[in-house]
This record gives C-alpha cells, structure tokens and sequence, in this order.
C-alpha cells in the first residue's frame, strides 16, 4: 500500500472530522468560484498568466539577470543560491553580521523547502511565524497543512488550549476574535523584539528590480517596517517580466487562492528606506533541472495559489498530513516527485484523475496531466507498488486473449459471490458491494442474435 | 454510414442492457450497426495506473477490429476519451483508415453532435439526478466544468429534454468525483469509497430516484455504495432513459 492510502485511510476513520476538512477547503473554492465567475475575462486571464511564464521560463536567465541589475541599482543587496543549505547560510551570515538574534518571518513555502527555521534555531536565532495560521502551527510544532492556510486542519478549539498554554489565555475560551486578538498582542511583542525581517516573495519584476508580497494580515509589512533589514527569499521562477504582467498575475493570485479580489496588502519593494537594507536571495534548489524536464517544466508556472488543493476531492477528505511531502495536494504530488521520486513516490496514488486541478489552476498548470505521466514512471523509477504490478500484470493476460477473456465471463456468474464479495477484497472492505456479473455477456446476447430483436421483429 | 459498437470490457460483463439499450438507440435513428466481436479492454485501466505502453496490443487489436468503420460509438466517456488520449501515442492505424482515435465517440456526443436527433421514442416519467462524470467533463466537454467561467451547457441534459415526462436535476457540487478512478478505488479504496458515498449522498438529497450518466464505471461506484448501505436511489445508464417507453 502507498505512504498515502495507510495515512488517508487514518485520517478518514474520524469521519466528522474528514467531512468538517472537505466541507472548510471546499467552502474556499466556492469563494473562488464566485470570483472567477465575476471576471468574464477569467479565461483569458488564465492564459495570459500561463503564457507570460512560458515566456519568463524560456528566457529565465534574461530576465532573472535583469532583476539583479536593476534591483543592485536600487540598492538592493542580490544573492544566489544553488541549493537550499546555500541559502540557509548566507541567511545566517546576513544575521550574524548584523550581531542579530531575533526573526520575525511572513509565510514562505521555500523557507519550509529549505528548512531555513530549523538550520537558524541551530544557530541560536529566534524565528518567529508572524502569519497566524504560521504561528499556530509553529506553536504546536507540526508543518503547515496546506499551503496558503497552514492550520486549516486544527479546530478554533484545538487553537484556544495551544494559547492557553503557551499565550496564558483565558481557560475554555475559543472565540476566534479573542483569539486573533490575543495573538496580535503576542505578535506585537515579537514584532518589537525583531532584529531582522524575512518574507517570501510572490513575483519578482525584472523591468523594475522590485518584488511584490502578497498577505492579508499586514505581517509581512510589520516585520519590514520594524526591522533594518529585511531578508527575501525567492525561487528563480517567481520573475515577471514587468508591471503588467504583475497586474496579471494579482488579479488571479487572491482569487484563485482564497476568493479575495486582491489580498488585503499587496507591498511592492523597490529600494530600502535610509539606513537600512534590503537583501534578496534568488535560490534554484533543483528549479532548472525542472525546466530542462520538458514533461514536468510546467510546474515552475506555479504561483502557490493552493486552488488545485481546495478543488482535489483527494486532499480535502485525506488533509495535508496523508502526504509525505511538505506540499500537499496536486502540487505536492509533483513536486515531490520532482525532488525525489524515492523518497516522495507513495503520494502518486492520490489522485482520482478527475482533473479538476489542472481546470481551476490560474496558470493552467497540467496538475492531472503531469501526475498521470509520473504514474507511468513509477515502474521503470523502480518506485512501483509490486500488488499493484501484478493486477495489472492479470488484466493484460485476460484482456490480450479474447478467447480468454470470454471464457472467464461464461464462468464468472456462476462463481458463488462470497468468493469475492468478502472483506479480503479492498473494494467491499472499505463500504461497497461489487458489482453483479450478467448471467449472460453483450457480446453472448449479441451472438444468440438477442439484440435488437423486438426491434427487428 | 457504418457505426460500430464499442462495448467496453465491464459493461460487456456486467451491463449488457447498456450495449442493448446503445444498439436500440442507435438504430432508431436510422443507423447502421455493428458490433465486432473480438473486443476486450480499451486499456484504460492500465494507463491510469501507470502502466499505459501494456495496453499497445489492445491498442493495435482496437485499430484493426474498427478499421473499417466510419465511426465507432461507445456508452462510456472514460474509456472512449483514453482511446482518444493516448492511441496516437500507443497504436499504428492501419493503413488507408484514419487514427481509430479521430473516429471514435461517447454515444451522447455523438449523438449530440453528429447524428443531431431533434426528437427520440422514449418516455420515463421519474426524476433524474446527472452524473457528471469526471473525464466525460474535463477530458470529452459533454458540459461546462464548473471551475471554469464558461457558459453552462450540459449535452446530457439536451438530450434529456428530448425524453417525455423526465424531470432532471443536478446535484450540489455538480461535477466532484465519485472516486471511482480504475484501480485507484483498490489502492486508494478508504478515500474512494468514501467519495462514492459523499457523491450518492448528493445525488439522494436532490430527491431524484434515479443516477444516471455517460459513465458506466462511475455508476458502477455509486451502485456499489447504494447497495451496501440500502440506500433510496438506483443508477442507470443515460441510454436506458434515451430508449425507456415507460
């Protein structure tokens, strides 16, 4: 069995709480629905954002060298990192420099990828979570589990006894505006303790040596605007080409992801304020030897969106935890795959192949596509399930012998149907009869001239 | 023209009254069809669970079986979309005879949009819940995808209206998976049938008393799920409505 099917089927055995999850995540893509419903022009929306990273990717280094030129002479601080250990340390040797301890982050995906805040804490850096559903998870200390709304998985319950513990809040109280309240408070705190900032960034602009973060709590901006510096961290696929493109790309960006027209604060840095810095850190970490995979490059069209996470009927009834990879989802099947089909390989069976993914994805990034091809990788990565091997190995012996094949549809009816409609069949065990063989096959009707009889009468 | 009939393996062994009810159907319009006999499996199930070069002889046996007809109609958008999918990369058609790929149709559609009927022989006065089912949405266009901002159209739900007495309805969340996914539902099968049920849930709370759909593998899920837990609804093939003279 796949590292997914055991954990889903964990997951599903609290049934409440499966359909609470499904229910959460799917109340998200109605709001995106509705969004995208209101832009007659959301198609083409759709595929000017899909065709501007075409363009990007195949002319990455053009435009990523841009970037740098243009952020250098605004001051900016540009930094290249080949893999993930490179730009954790030249984030620690930015901190160092400046004699800093304290960290205060908004949400990034990459910083996980790279497991930035575990290498700092080693290096007696505080790292504080400045998004909430960040904070909250950090607290607990698990991973975000899904990757714009990281504790979309823990009940307001769940949060008011983590905050009585760790924020000596009010016992049994779970009001969420409380609670944000109370966390704000925290937060503030921290925010003031900070030495250095970090963010994400959403899109870098070539044409103007900014970046663009998106967040709806503000927290980003707190951290920059409280800190001298200010550490960005990006994956090399997050260049745009110019401001037109970044109107593109926000107008699809909030309402993809949570069905917001644009998210709350959308901060475009340019150049630091005087007296302090700005340093960038373009990282690839296995990014271009994706784009050289002409099967799998459309990935690095991704704008972390999370839509193809709220629409997988997957995902929302197995949660962010069923996968091994810290990506959940469509997205996290392929890129987990991309990373390390050894490691991440028993995520590829999660996945229906209704390819309501690769629909609602604003770059129009073949989710589904991508993970049917993964599928046929499985056997010669050496990363294939043998029973599943071997099912397929009787279909084709049935299904390549015609003779053989009628044979066994002569004698199946009368094949007593305890024999498989038994709780060792995986079908039946988990809630669902099977099937009911006809005593008597079309193709038997078909020779015994039974079809279309009373119409030939 | 001459239609040939494409029975798909599990519709063959289970539901020969859909291959009666496609062959019915198909001739009273005026059709002339046949039905090769050498058929077994598109090959579907293997590509999906990743192993899409073992159905190349299927493939090939498929090309020669149907070389020699103008089109060839099955009641199953699944199966009939891999054909179309990956027989260009799988098979040689024959020589003198298009790609069988180019040639081969879901029955609706290809009612649909061929034969283009503007009238059937059929009466079912019940109500009927639409399934739409995942490949015959986003992989065949029988009706508009519910992500995308596209104008409603349903090809099942027009040929529907040419049936008397039908009432047709569509559940909420009206394009989710059932869950069903070839072997997906043996692999997968906690989450699978859980969607199964999530889906048959939907389609009960519309009031129908009936599933149906272009699929005979999702309504075979959803069948499975009906019975284990004695549930108030039934599936039943679109083409079995399309000829009812109830």
């Amino acid at each position: 069995m796949s590292s997914h099917s055991i954990k889903a089927k964990a997951f599903l055995k609290n049934e409440a709480r499966a359909s609470w999850h499904d229910k959460a995540l799917y109340a998200v893509r109605e709001k995106r629905d509705k969004q995208a419903y209101a832009l007659p022009e959301w198609e083409e929306l759709r595929g000017a954002a899909s065709a501007i990273k075409e363009h990007t990717l195949s002319h990455l280094a053009f435009y990523l060298e841009e970037f740098e030129r243009n952020a250098t002479a605004n001051g900016i601080k540009v930094h290249w990192a080949e893999t993930g250990e490179e730009m954790n340390d030249i984030v620690a040797q930015i901190i160092a420099a400046r004699g800093a301890k304290h960290l205060v982050k908004s949400k990034s995906m990459l910083a996980e990828e790279c497991h930035l805040a575990p290498y700092l804490e080693e290096h007696g850096v505080e790292v504080v979570e400045s998004d909430l559903g960040e904070r909250i998870v950090q607290l607990m200390h698990c991973a975000p589990s899904h990757i714009v709304l990281p504790a979309i998985h823990i009940k307001r319950e769940e949060v008011g006894e983590l905050f009585e513990r760790e924020l000596s809040t009010e016992h049994g109280n779970s009001d969420p505006t409380y609670l944000t309240h109370e966390a704000r408070k925290h937060l503030r705190e921290k925010f003031l303790a900070a030495d250095v900032s970090m963010t994400g960034v959403n899109f870098a602009i070539a044409s103007e040596g900014a970046f663009a973060v998106c967040t709806n709590e503000g927290n980003a901006d707190m951290g920059t605007s409280f800190t001298d510096t200010h550490i960005a961290i990006m994956g090399l696929e997050k260049v745009i080409p110019d401001m037109a493109s970044l109107g593109v790309f926000t107008r699809l960006l909030a309402r993809s992801a949570t069905g917001q027209p644009i998210t709350t604060y959308t901060s475009i840095y340019r150049k630091p304020e005087e007296g302090k810095e700005i340093h960038v850190i373009i990282v690839d970490n296995g990014r271009t030897k994706s784009l050289a995979d002409e099967e799998h490059r459309n990935m690095l069209k991704c704008m972390r969106c999370g839509a193809c996470m709220n629409t997988c009927p997957v995902y929302r009834r197995t949660g962010g935890y069923s996968y091994s990879y810290f990506i959940p989802g469509p997205l996290g099947i392929n890129l987990g795959m991309l990373r390390s089909p050894e490691a991440y390989g028993g995520n590829v069976s999660g996945c229906s192949l209704c390819y309501s993914c690769s629909g609602v994805c604003p770059a129009k990034v073949d989710l589904a596509e991508q993970i049917y091809k993964w599928r046929q990788q499985m056997s010669p990565l050496g990363v294939a399930d043998n029973k599943k091997k071997l099912m397929v190995k009787a279909m084709n012996l049935l299904m390549r012998n015609p003779r053989l094949f009628n044979t066994a549809l002569a004698v199946v009816p009368y094949v007593p149907r305890l024999i498989y409609n038994n709780s060792i069949n995986p079908w039946y065990a988990s809630g669902r009869e099977m099937p009911h063989f006809a005593a008597k096959s079309f193709r038997v009707l078909w020779r015994e001239g039974e079809v279309g009889k009373e119409e030939k009468r | 023209m001459k239609v040939a009939l494409f029975v798909p393996c599990f519709v063959n062994a289970l539901y020969p009254e859909v291959g009666e009810a496609s062959y019915k159907l198909l001739t009273s319009l005026g059709l002339d069809v046949d039905y090769p006999l050498e058929q077994t499996c598109c090959g579907q199930p293997m590509g999906n669970a990743g192993y899409e070069k073992d159905a190349e002889p299927l493939a090939e046996r498929m090309e020669a079986l149907f070389a020699e007809y103008d089109y060839v109609v099955g009641p199953s958008a699944s199966c009939v979309s891999f054909v179309r999918e990956a027989y260009p990369r799988l098979s040689h058609h024959k020589e003198g005879h298009e790609c069988l790929s180019s040639r081969i149709y879901e029955i609706c559609e290809f009612l649909h949009d061929v034969v283009k009927p503007t009238s059937l022989k059929a009466r079912f006065p019940h109500k009927v819940s639409i399934h739409n089912s995942c490949h015959g949405v986003r992989l065949m266009g029988l009706s508009a995808p519910s992500e995308q901002n596209i104008p409603y159209y349903s090809k099942l739900r027009n040929l529907l209206s040419l049936v008397e007495g039908v009432e047709v309805v569509e559940p909420e969340r009206r394009d989710e998976c059932c869950g069903f996914g070839g072997l997906f539902s043996i692999e997968e099968s906690a989450v699978s049938a859980r969607m199964g049920h999530d889906k048959v849930q939907r389609h009960i709370a519309t009031g129908a008393e009936f599933i149906t759909g272009a699929d005979s593998s999702c309504l075979m899920h959803m069948q499975g799920v009906i019975e284990r837990e004695k549930l108030p609804i039934r599936t039943k093939h679109i083409v079995e409505i399309l000829t009812a003279e109830e």
